[in-house]
């Protein structure tokens, strides 16, 4: 530690249970923390995306496994979970792509306003969500 | 500012950020590139995708070199992202070193076998 860093004042006060669910995060707040997490959940699942990626494209025999994993489930996880498993990556990597293009946007732009920041954040939720359900909804063979 | 060389240096563990700002920008704006272009060939296809379509999207030469090019960029994006997580949320430093050395053993084991899936296609 550097006489620099010791100097820095800390806040603790933030108690995980009794604060954060109280907390009342604006828009832009929600999408910073969902591009956490979403980031987050699809490097957990890497290998699983990795195995889908190899699976439907590495032979006819391969794919026909791919598509029952989803259809009868593979070994003793059911069709509906990975699906369900797939649906979360699905929304993970949307709303990953809405709000980084709302980042480079914001950094060529320059539009860095108090208005702008909170339109485009309803607009990426907005997006990210809608766009969710309608891709869950075929997913789940609702349509 | 006091001083912030030689054995003074404030030790931040990723240098002053600019490089891997412009690194998360361009690294995202290939990977949306690459989306775009995936996408384009799966609405373009003509009737139901099947395996030979599918396949088909990545076999060609340029596909390949383009997805090449993404696996390396996620590599790296993934990396500056996971790295800023766990530099604000994980205080003590053994923890935060094991963490960091589980995200790169992760991402390369992961890279490695995206790429050889890519190669034998």
């Amino acid at each position: 530690m550097t006489e620099l860093a010791k100097k820095r004042p800390e806040f603790r006060n933030i108690n995980a249970l009794s604060d954060l669910p109280t907390y009342r995060l604006p828009p832009a707040g929600w999408v910073s923390i969902l591009h956490r997490i979403s980031g987050v959940l699809m490097f957990l699942l890497m290998p699983f995306i990795i195995w889908m990626f190899d699976n439907s494209i590495s032979s006819e025999f391969s794919f026909a496994k791919f598509s029952a994993a989803f259809n009868v489930g593979l070994g003793f996880v059911p069709g509906w979970f990975m699906k369900l498993v797939a649906l979360a990556l699905i929304w993970a990597y949307l709303h990953h792509f809405i709000a980084g293009l709302r980042h480079l946007y914001m950094d060529v732009c320059h539009a860095v306003s108090k208005e702008f920041g909170k339109s485009s954040a309803i607009v990426t939720l907005a997006l990210s969500i809608g766009l969710t359900v309608v891709l869950g909804a075929k997913l789940f063979g609702l349509y | 500012m006091s001083v912030n060389y030689g054995s003074k240096r404030t030790v931040v563990g990723a240098g002053y950020g600019f490089r891997d700002w412009l690194a998360q920008r361009v690294t995202g704006a290939l990977m949306a590139l690459f989306t775009v272009v995936v996408l384009a060939q799966v609405i373009l296809t003509s009737g139901p995708i099947g395996y030979e379509q599918w396949a088909g999207i990545f076999a060609s030469q340029p596909m390949k070199f383009l997805t090449f090019a993404v696996i390396v960029a996620l590599l790296w994006h993934v990396w500056v992202g996971v790295r800023d997580i766990w530099m604000d949320y994980i205080k003590p430093v053994g923890v935060r070193l094991v963490l960091h050395v589980f995200s790169i053993v992760w991402l390369t084991g992961c890279a490695g076998w995206a790429v050889q899936v890519l190669w034998r296609l």
